[in-house]
């Protein structure tokens, strides 16, 4: 047998988990990361809805299942209900059968297969490589599927403004005129981006004109407003406008299900003829991916979406600690000042967990920690804090003092963005007290010092500006 | 008769019981959350899943030279194992390196391989129409022929369709063969257990080309021996010349996870773990596998008395002969085509059956009509 390796030249890569690595590596007591996916709870583990728990022990008792493969496309109770969701039941496009779906292996599945289905079938008579816009915050996630597949035109665009620390409408409509005609575009909506529905018309004014392909990217509708047909809202203008596009969805955060990776996609259409083709296509990819998805997670999502009594408690559940929103916040911001001890797993207090509470919770995080930071005086304009929604922020740190908060035991990515759902009672002083050092520590931001942005209260406190020599 | 799932004898999918019990155990334990599992799966899962395959006193599994990736399926594990070789594997993104196929083999091989970007896919002889077994001269002619560093496609056992797989002896000529021409093995291994009712038998081809040295991929599905077909539970074991090379190879092989579902599902490969790692649910288990492919074991020899009773043309040793799920049944697409049309009995046009589907209230009317098929067209 050959004396050498046949893989003696793979290359070891180390860039997939490397944030997580060096978070795990840190023997510190006091670390904190930044970056989770998921949302955790007060205790540190994911968030979980309970019904969700319910609906897996009943499946698991329930003589009449079995586990014979589902098809292709996947489990179509699932793929109906979580289209009908994002779409809305009205859509035109469901009306005139034009709008189907896959069940995928989570939202990176929905865009893998969605990718490669661009790759060999979109805009195939152009005459260069078709250029993919994906938007800065997810470059890194998103950009290796299109790469992957092929695609050699990727191209970032930023819809945050690092400087004046908002949305940065403008630039982003600028990116989208200057964009060959015929790119995809990659759309996240609703969290993060923070378009209004005024902007959101402006966008698809300037794609509908520049022949730009719509890929929505939807991890978690419900999260960002509280409210899921506002969250749906730029996907459901842009099908009314008449665009064919195609719409990754994801259930990991909505439902607490990460690890069993229920994710869809969505296919709008030009009419029933081109639809069945593209399914067509479709299902052969998948074929030759995964051959079929797996049932578990969907057929728990399918139950919850089409029981009524289920499904009516699953955004707006009463919250637990009283029915008054002032009562709720009140007792939840006692809890926290007097460091009470969290809720275990299983008592009546952690039941009564839903969509709405997770919402309210990471806009109390937002508070408090532009409150925390407010309080010790830390220079610079936290607004943005509270003006971004979703589980995602961007800190407005730069690198360097991102890498003064990493000597700190705390993780987060090097564009500064992290995880609310990270922050819990317990972290949240050691975190915002870091972020005050690593401003303070460091070199003057650029951003807010110079007055940028009216409503933003730039000047530092006294002592601030003198430890600094200003 | 043509779907690949296992059937009771009153023709109903089974859910293991052992499965059955684990599920219940799973959902009700609160301790456990709904975390994303790591990219390349649950450890436990791939660990143990790789034990199956190699055995528990695997030499290589002891020299730290073994790893596994959960996939979706044995689909998936085919699918990152063929993504994994088109960029790394003889040269950097050699899409021209021939990757063989067996002639036949199940359909999907070819459109995983390429799905993954390889150019040239050939096919390497295998079953002798005529003699209705296997035609190994062509097959090792065709190997002898194959260029160098050129990737086979193995069925660990239990061909699919053709349910014959060469013998100890015969798969000690391949691996010879290959050994010569340096060709890389990737077997497929979706029936272990499920073929002859014991692990270890049924693993036996593996087990040999690791003890002679070859680095290999097993793409593993558990899919048909712990009738989770829809969990899509699969596991893609590496096994490398030592523990760097497969540190690299399993890093690289995470990042082409990350593209394609970045994290795989829990359910499915959490089941498999649990029992795998409880000596009782194991025994079980081995126990729910024993039945399956007893009643399989039975249905051959049955409907092979019973053709043999009938007096019905041609010989049919084959049909005990070969083993697993299906069987090709050598009945030309005449023949097949009166099976469906007139007698409702839906088999492949290659003339494979699955024998799950046969049950004990069907063996005479399965026989009688493949007799009237035989003796009526030619």
């Amino acid at each position: 047998m050959a004396a050498l390796s046949l893989f003696l030249d793979v290359p070891l890569t180390t860039e997939v988990n490397w944030l997580l690595d060096a978070y795990q590596q840190d023997p510190s007591p006091h670390k904190v990361y930044l970056d989770h996916r998921d949302c955790q709870t007060e205790t540190g583990k994911a968030w979980d809805y309970p019904p969700v728990s319910q609906t897996l022990l009943q499946i698991s008792t329930d003589p009449t299942l079995d586990h014979e493969d589902l098809l292709e496309l996947g489990f179509s109770a699932f793929t109906r209900a979580a289209t009908e969701l994002a779409l809305g039941r009205e859509s035109r496009a469901l009306v005139e059968n034009r709008a189907g779906s896959v069940h995928t292996i989570g939202g990176t599945g929905a865009v893998r297969i969605g990718a490669e289905f661009l790759q060999r079938w979109y805009n195939r008579s152009s005459s260069g490589p078709v250029a993919v816009y994906v938007a800065l915050p997810q470059w890194d996630s998103l950009r290796c599927i299109f790469q992957d597949v092929g695609f050699t035109e990727l191209r970032s665009y930023h819809y945050w403004d690092t400087a004046r620390l908002a949305v940065a409408a403008e630039e982003f409509l600028q990116v989208l005129e200057s964009a060959p005609e015929g790119s995809i575009v990659m759309l996240h909506a609703p969290e993060e981006t923070g378009l209004t529905p005024k902007q959101w018309e402006d966008v698809a004014r300037v794609m509908g004109k520049k022949r730009l392909f719509p890929f929505f990217d939807v991890p978690a509708q419900g999260l960002a407003s509280g409210d899921l047909d506002r969250d749906a809202w730029a996907l459901r203008h842009f099908v009314a406008q008449g665009f064919e596009l195609l719409c990754a969805q994801s259930f990991s955060k909505t439902f607490g299900l990460y690890d069993e990776r229920v994710g869809n996609l969505i296919v709008v259409a030009r009419d029933s003829g081109s639809l069945v083709r593209i399914c067509s296509q479709l299902q052969e990819q998948v074929r030759a991916t995964w051959a079929s998805p797996t049932s578990l997670g969907a057929r728990v999502i399918a139950t919850v979406l089409s029981n009524p009594a289920l499904r009516n408690k699953w955004p707006w559940e009463l919250p637990l600690w009283g029915s008054g929103r002032a009562t709720w916040f009140g007792k939840v911001l006692g809890a926290w000042e007097g460091a009470a001890p969290p809720p275990q797993p299983g008592s009546g207090l952690c039941r009564k967990q839903s969509l709405r509470a997770l919402v309210e919770k990471i806009l109390l995080i937002r508070e408090k920690l532009k409150a925390k930071l407010r309080l010790l005086g830390t220079p610079g304009c936290w607004e943005h804090l509270t003006a971004q929604v979703g589980t995602r922020s961007f800190t407005g740190l730069l690198p360097s003092q991102v890498a003064f908060l990493e000597r700190s035991h705390i993780y987060l990515r090097p564009d500064g963005q992290f995880s609310l759902c990270s922050i819990n009672a317990h972290n949240l002083d050691y975190v915002a007290r870091s972020i005050h050092e690593a401003v303070c520590g460091s070199v003057w931001p650029v951003q807010g010092g110079d007055g940028a942005g009216a409503a933003c209260p730039a000047r530092p406190r006294r002592g601030v500006a003198q430890h600094l020599g200003q | 008769f043509s779907l690949a799932a296992y059937r009771t004898d009153e023709g109903q999918p089974w859910v293991l019981p052992v499965v059955k019990k684990v599920e219940q155990k799973i959902a009700s334990d609160a301790s456990l959350n709904h975390e994303y599992l790591p990219i390349l799966g649950l450890p436990e899962f791939r660990a143990n899943a790789s034990r199956i395959a190699l055995g528990e006193d695997s030499r290589a599994i002891k020299e730290n030279r073994v790893g596994g990736v959960q996939c979706l399926g044995g689909t998936g594990a085919l699918r990152i194992g063929a993504e994994f070789l088109r960029r790394w594997y003889n040269g950097t993104n050699n899409t021209a390196t021939p990757v063989y196929i067996s002639s036949p083999s199940w359909e999907n091989h070819n459109s995983v391989f390429m799905n993954s970007g390889f150019e040239d896919i050939r096919t390497y002889r295998y079953w002798d129409a005529a003699k209705r077994g296997l035609d190994l001269e062509g097959l090792l002619q065709d190997m002898e022929a194959a260029p160098e560093f050129s990737i086979i496609v193995l069925h660990a056992c239990a061909h699919n369709p053709t349910g014959t797989d060469p013998s100890p002896e015969q798969w000690k000529q391949i691996a010879a063969v290959m050994k010569r021409r340096f060709l890389f093995p990737f077997f497929d291994s979706a029936y272990q257990g499920f073929a002859s009712g014991c692990l270890d038998r049924d693993a036996w081809a593996v087990r040999y080309f690791v003890s002679e040295g070859f680095e290999l991929f097993c793409a593993q599905s558990f899919s048909k021996n712990f009738g989770l077909y829809n969990e899509r539970v699969g596991n893609l074991t590496v096994v490398g010349k030592d523990a760097d090379n497969v540190q690299r190879v399993l890093s690289q092989m995470e990042k082409i996870v990350r593209a394609i579902w970045s994290n795989p599902p829990s359910q499915g490969a959490r089941v498999v773990a649990t029992t795998l790692t409880s000596p009782q649910l194991f025994a079980e288990w081995k126990d729910n596998v024993k039945t399956m492919a007893d009643r399989v074991l039975l249905m051959r020899s049955e409907l092979r008395a019973r053709l043999q009773a009938l007096g019905t043309p041609g010989t049919w040793n084959h049909i005990t002969e070969q083993i697993g799920m299906f069987s090709f049944t050598g009945l030309n697409p005449k023949q097949v085509e009166f099976l469906i049309k007139e007698k409702h009995i839906y088999l492949m046009a290659s003339g494979r059956i699955n024998m799950c589907g046969l049950t004990t209230k069907n063996l005479d009317y399965v026989a009688s009509s493949i007799h009237e098929a035989v003796t009526r067209f030619q």
